[in-house]
């Protein structure tokens, strides 16, 4: 035994005496990752967060949320002398006065847009692979709590510099709390001190913002990796992966070293990012005031498409015994979405109800295997894309020299016809897929190969799939619709009919799909040809 | 049901294929020295960003194509820290990927439901503690502990009371009186008619009374936008026509959908857009919403002359300016 592993084995032996841990790490260093490049997505969030922490450390130790008014007296000539609140000046002290400053200023901020886009995409991997499914529903509740936690954090954290930009941003904000009905302008005078903009309200959001969010998603990452390791990974279908077990490469040392190295990978681009590409230049925008505005405002992506349903929102408002009712707040910023997040957070139980299915899946969907909700997630991502476009109204106009008007009113018809659109088309292209497996394996890949044969006939030769990749194109449950029944064995009446009809329905569209090939089908083949 | 059809049968997992550094040392060193000059380039790149937090002038700028004049000492700072994160991370990931076992492993999986003896004793414990602490029994106890537990929760709710104060109606007050001066924002002058031509827009304010201080708050409220067109192209009721001033026009400069400042004015079709939610008013009918989200047309602040010739505010706004809440009537 060399001097170096005596001394390791000592230290080992120090900590096993008093924590017991030789046991555990033994069984969860061999733990058995899948591997996918899909199942990074969630990675890059996990490691956009670690870098936020890192990089909004940084930025505390200069930044000041006060909105006390101060002279501009830094290094940045074209605002000297300006009056402004200290968020601001801090904040342009950062950027210009504060070696590297700018530097984790532009990381912070990328980071913050990396890591909302990989929570997204994150979840449309789980979303389109059927990664929710039991015993998962918990993780996507919380990993939807994490995506509504995200998108608030990243908008206070854009607000606290106090300028132009941002404090339009937190007027609009300011304008939603006071459209809720009955408690609105209460509410909306506890949160910013009184009427807006208050001098209070900075700091206040910076509280929440450095300490209250990121704690309690610090808390929820922690569960949500917890029960990641717990439940064991999904993984993809293939060749000798079944629900009963896990087919990968051991934690110790392969996913240490390519996990780890990610997360480098992940602060690198974050770095280069920061280093090559200015974002929120916020010295451009000058100090908040009231009275004034920036001309083509934007929001940051993530909140675009709620800026966008508010700018086509049409202008109802309801006046009645005194009161008013802001239907053109209320229904694009809160009712649509809360029914957006609400509907997402329950997928899993509507799906089951729909399928019957109350069983454990740990053998991912391939997307098209699932028609109808691969369809609803696509017409999902158009509702989004189209409202995000209308986000961008002004800019479009001004890029493309189109009328505002016309975008608005295409985006206003577009929100409601091109999602069911984009439902049936992407249902249809499921079943077309479905199709074309099913020729596949029955009939082989066309090789391009054209043969002549002895009669005078071309005919194109096909090669036979491996096993393998028949297997693949073939694993899948085909599960049928849910028999309606309406009066049980002995006679009686269902006493849910409404509900059992509505599920028989749902199920019956959840089902259509190709038949998939079988083992007889192939038989029967293989018969005709000799 | 097609299932109940046999499927094909799983071929199983395929046999392991060995990477060329598995079974060719050459192939392996190669991998082994492209890890550790992956691992030398990180090194590089912290002596650049070393070099540049220690020696490139803050204020020094270099030209790059495609990102233009670009300060040196950040540049510096950021590829340097790029290249030393990005030399670890590719170098640990080809580690990996080349050098270390790529054998694919098998583990079990076990269904997450506990086995039916443990949930079984897991519910007769429960019941036994439960039974222990005799909550079923003492239902005093219990409903005093409700009682207390549920009273106990209003105390910090309370306490967030000073959060703010109470709207009361200050909502619905401006600083705008009857005889309030307009002034320019900025500059805080005084304005006379004539200080405006036919087409021009000017921000003003009303006029500070000694010793008050204008603060953003009053700045919220306040603002107001001047527009000075013809007077025959107003098309404005008696009324609203006596609140011009020869062919002056003052509205609140605050968006009625979200509070926006509705800062641009198209000079040939007499529009003001609020580039927030581009809600659209017309100037010569009172500001009347023509497109957009907004459901309110912008309150119009009636303005005539005083002795002096200068701008200045018949009344307050009848009007709450800002956009709407729930009280507002």
């Amino acid at each position: 035994m060399s001097a170096k592993e005596r001394v390791a084995g000592n230290v080992a032996n120090y900590v096993d005496e008093r924590t017991g841990s030789a046991k555990w790490l033994k069984k969860n260093l061999n733990k058995v990752f899948p591997d996918h490049w899909s199942f990074m997505l969630g990675e890059i969030a996990l490691y956009s967060f670690v870098i936020l922490l890192l990089s909004g450390t940084f930025l505390t130790f200069w930044f000041d949320p006060s909105m006390e008014h101060v002279v501009y007296k830094g290094s940045y000539q074209p605002l000297k002398d300006v009056e402004m609140s200290a968020a601001y000046a801090s904040a342009l002290n950062i950027s210009f006065d504060v070696r590297g400053g700018l530097l984790m200023r532009q990381i912070h901020h990328w980071a913050a847009l990396i890591f909302i886009a990989a929570i997204v995409v994150h979840l449309l991997r789980v979303f389109f692979t059927g990664a929710f499914r039991k015993p998962r529903e918990f993780n996507w509740i919380l990993g939807v709590g994490l995506l509504t936690l995200a998108i608030v954090e990243g908008f206070l954290g854009y607000s606290l510099p106090d300028d132009l930009l941002s404090g339009t941003g937190v007027r609009i904000a300011h304008a939603i709390i006071q459209a809720i009905p009955v408690v609105g302008t209460y509410l909306s005078f506890f949160a910013f001190g009184g009427a807006f903009p208050s001098e209070i309200f900075i700091p206040r959001i910076y509280v929440v913002h450095i300490l209250l969010i990121p704690g309690i998603m610090l808390a929820l990452i922690t569960v949500h990796l917890m029960l990641v390791w717990y439940q064991k990974h999904t993984q993809y279908p293939g060749p000798g992966r079944t629900e009963k077990n896990v087919v990968g490469y051991p934690l110790m040392p392969v996913y240490m070293a390519k996990a780890g190295g990610f997360f480098f990978i992940v602060f690198g681009v974050t770095a280069l990012l920061g280093a090559t590409a200015s974002i929120n230049p916020l010295w451009l925008y000058g100090p908040y005031t009231p009275g004034q505005v920036t001309a083509g405002s934007q929001p940051d992506w993530y909140m675009g498409w709620l800026d966008g349903l508010v700018r086509m929102a049409p202008p109802w408002e309801t006046y009645a015994f005194g009161y008013t009712i802001s239907w053109n707040i209320l229904i694009p910023a809160l009712i649509v979405p809360g029914i957006i997040f609400t509907g997402m957070a329950l997928y899993p139980f509507i799906e089951s109800w729909i399928t019957g299915d109350k069983r454990e899946h740990h053998i991912l969907d391939r997307p098209r295997n699932v028609p109808n909700r691969t369809a609803l997630g696509a017409m999902s991502i158009t509702f989004i894309i189209v409202s995000l476009i209308n986000g961008g109204n002004d800019l479009i106009a001004t890029h493309f020299d189109l009328s505002i008007n016309q975008i608005m009113w295409g985006t206003r018809i577009g929100i409601i016809v091109l999602p069911p659109l984009a439902f049936v088309i992407t249902k249809r292209i499921c079943l077309s897929l479905q199709r074309a497996d099913r020729e596949l394996v029955l009939h082989g890949r066309e090789t391009g190969r054209l043969v002549m044969l002895p009669h005078g006939e071309f005919v194109e030769v096909h090669e036979e799939l491996t096993p393998e990749k028949k297997w693949l194109l073939t694993q899948h449950e085909q599960a049928a619709p849910i028999e309606l029944e309406l009066v049980d064995q002995a006679g009686v009446r269902n006493p849910k009919t409404f509900r059992a009809k509505l599920q028989a329905r749902f199920s019956a569209a959840n089902a259509e799909a190709v038949a998939k090939p079988t083992a007889q089908d192939l038989k029967q083949l293989e018969n005709e040809h000799h | 049901m097609s299932n109940e059809l046999a499927p094909l049968s799983d071929p199983g997992l395929p046999a392991h294929v060995h990477r060329k550094a598995d079974i060719d040392p050459v192939a392996e060193k190669r991998a082994e020295q492209q890890v550790a000059v992956l691992f030398a380039i990180s090194a590089f790149g912290t002596l650049l960003f070393i070099y540049s937090y220690l020696f490139i002038d803050t204020e020094s700028f270099v030209f790059i194509p495609v990102m233009g004049n670009t300060n040196a000492h950040q540049l510096g700072l950021g590829m340097g820290l790029a290249i030393a994160l990005l030399g670890i991370g590719f170098g640990a990931v080809h580690w990996a990927k080349t050098l270390m076992s790529d054998t694919e492993v098998i583990a079990e999986r076990h269904e997450m439901r506990s086995e039916d003896a443990d949930r079984d004793a897991f519910v007769a414990s429960v019941k036994e503690r439960s039974e222990v602490a005799g909550l079923g029994r003492r239902s005093l106890i219990k409903r005093t502990l409700g009682l207390s537990v549920g009273l106990v929760g209003i105390s910090p709710i309370l306490l967030l009371g000073d959060l703010g104060p109470l709207p009361g109606k200050s909502l619905e007050e401006t600083n705008w009186r009857r005889g309030t001066r307009l002034v320019t924002d900025p500059g805080d002058r005084p304005i006379k008619p004539a200080d405006l031509e036919v087409g021009a827009v000017a921000q003003v304010l009303p006029e500070l009374r000694p010793g008050q201080k204008r603060t953003l708050n009053d700045i919220a409220k306040d603002a107001v936008l001047l527009i000075r067109l013809r007077t025959e192209e107003f098309q404005l009721d008696a009324e609203r026509l006596s609140w011009t001033y020869e062919g002056i026009i003052a509205f609140s400069k605050i968006c009625s959908h979200m509070g926006c400042a509705v800062a641009l004015y198209e000079q040939t079709t007499k529009h003001l857009l609020c580039p927030c939610h581009q809600s659209t008013f017309d100037v010569t009918r009172a500001a009347k919403v023509i497109f957009g989200p907004s459901a309110r047309p912008l309150p119009q602040l009636a303005i005539t002359v005083d002795a002096d010739g200068n701008l200045m505010a018949q009344k307050p706004f009848n009007e709450a300016v800002g956009p709407s809440y729930w009280e507002r009537s």
